[in-house]
Order: structure tokens, then C-alpha cells, then sequence
């Protein structure tokens, strides 16, 4: 049978889904970053563990550490969100809940990013 | 995004599901890959919280200390500390599959129990890592 496609549309290659493979290449690309990153946060968070605020700090002030805290925490987020509209899209399949659940998880991507930028400017600057 | 106009009020066959299934381990690990996933969503809030709070001050961060050390606190950390191995060991083993290796069956069952495996011992051994005074290295 021939295709109903349109040439532009087959130049296109979004399908049905009209967003391509921008979401999956953007989730594996994010994961990829957040192996090195997890590794930190690890070291960094045991390193912490049980200690006062003060060594919090001095930890979170030096640069190299404030950089890739909030790069983690970006990343997380970043990634997070990609991961939660999967999620979305596959159970919920109602468009007006799926628009207003995919708008909370962006809100939930940017506000905390922006609050964790803020925190450790606050921190850096004492 | 697609759209799923379907018509309303009609029982429509549904392919084979969770019911149905024998439980294996690479179904499994797919399942806690996801739920995993979902509880580092809200541990990302508690990261964000925990930020907010070492900006804050002594009085705020002892604050939120108090509800870590509290048995429940404890608990949801230990949740978030095995959610944190267990998507990081099995976020490598599917990148490991997008790059097309570790497809084959046998293969497939192996990786998904040392994902399991690793992502135990890895949230003991940080909990064991503190308890015996090993933590706060940072000092």
C-alpha cells in the first residue's frame, strides 16, 4: 500500500507523537552526565554525614563543590522531569489532566532548580 | 504527546498484563527501575530542602537534623539511598543496552540480579560506612 505521508512529514520523522527522539536522546544524554555527578554526590554526602552545619559551609563554599552540587542537583532535576512524563504519558490519557500533570512536573523541574541556585549563591557568599 | 480520543463507556480488550505474567527478575528490575525513579523524584525535593536549609542557617539545618535522626527519617533515607544505587546501577545497564550490548536472555536475568545485589549492598555499606564513624570524612 502506498503511504499516505506526506514528504514533509516523512522529513520530519516525528510520528504520531509529534516531539521524534528529542525526549529519549535528551534522557540517555542527562543519565550519561549524571554517572561522574552521582559518583560526587556520593563521596560528598558520606563525607557529610553527621557532621555540624559549619563543615556544611565550608564544604558547599568552595567553588569546585558549589559548581558540581548544583550541576547534580540541575541535572537531577532536568533529568527527573523527562523521566516523569514518561510516566505520565503512559498512564494518564486524559489530554487535559496529561497537559495539567505534565505543567505541575514542569514547575516541579524549575522551582526547586532556581531555589537550589539561589541557596548555594547565598552559601558561596556567605 | 498523543492523544487518545477513545470511545467513552466501552470495554476494550487489554493486551496481557501484570496479572498475567510470571514474575521474573528483568521484569523486575524494569518495575523498580520506574518506582525507584519516582521516590528520587520527591528525594530530589528533600535535596533541595536540605540546600535551603544549610543557606539558612544552624537553627534550620538542626531542624531538619532532628527529623533525619528520627527512626521514620532514617527509614525514608535508607529508601532514597538504595533508590539512588538501585536507578544508578540500573540506569548503566540500560545505557548499556541503548549502545546494543547485554540484550541476550541468560545475560539479561545475571545483570538484573547483580543490579539487585549491588544496589543492597551498596545502601548497606553507606548506612554501615557511618554507623561505625567512617561518615563525615569531610570535617
Amino acid at each position: 500500500m502506498k503511504s499516505q505521508k506526506t514528504p514533509l512529514h516523512k522529513v520530519r520523522g516525528l510520528g504520531a507523537s509529534h516531539s521524534g527522539t528529542g525526549h529519549f536522546w535528551r534522557e540517555r544524554v542527562s543519565s550519561a552526565a549524571l554517572i561522574p555527578l552521582s559518583l560526587w554526590f556520593a563521596f560528598a554526602m558520606l563525607g557529610l554525614a553527621g557532621t555540624r552545619e559549619v563543615t556544611h559551609l565550608q564544604f558547599l563554599s568552595h567553588p569546585w563543590n558549589a559548581l558540581l552540587m548544583a550541576a547534580f542537583v540541575v541535572t537531577t532535576l532536568y533529568h527527573m522531569g523527562l523521566g516523569l512524563q514518561v510516566v505520565i504519558d503512559d498512564y494518564v490519557h486524559t489530554s487535559g489532566m496529561k497537559i495539567f500533570l505534565l505543567l505541575l512536573v514542569r514547575f516541579f523541574v524549575i522551582a526547586p532548580s532556581v531555589t537550589c541556585l539561589f541557596a548555594l549563591g547565598r552559601i558561596a557568599l556567605g | 504527546m498523543a492523544d487518545n480520543p477513545q470511545i467513552a463507556g466501552r470495554e476494550r480488550p487489554l493486551s496481557p498484563h501484570l496479572t498475567i505474567w510470571r514474575w521474573q527478575i528483568t521484569m523486575l528490575a524494569s518495575i523498580m527501575h520506574r518506582a525507584t525513579g519516582m521516590a528520587l523524584a520527591v528525594g530530589a525535593m528533600v535535596l533541595v530542602w536540605w540546600l535551603v536549609c544549610i543557606s539558612n542557617g544552624p537553627d534550620s539545618f538542626n531542624g531538619l537534623m532532628v527529623y533525619a535522626a528520627m527512626p521514620l527519617g532514617l527509614l525514608v533515607l535508607f529508601g532514597f539511598t538504595f533508590s539512588f544505587f538501585f536507578h544508578f546501577c540500573n540506569g548503566i545497564r540500560h545505557l548499556a543496552w541503548d549502545l546494543g550490548y547485554g540484550f541476550e536472555k541468560h545475560f539479561a536475568t545475571k545483570t538484573g540480579t547483580l543490579v539487585f545485589v549491588l544496589a543492597f549492598v551498596l545502601a548497606i555499606g553507606a548506612f554501615a560506612l557511618v554507623w561505625t564513624g567512617h561518615g563525615g570524612y569531610l570535617k
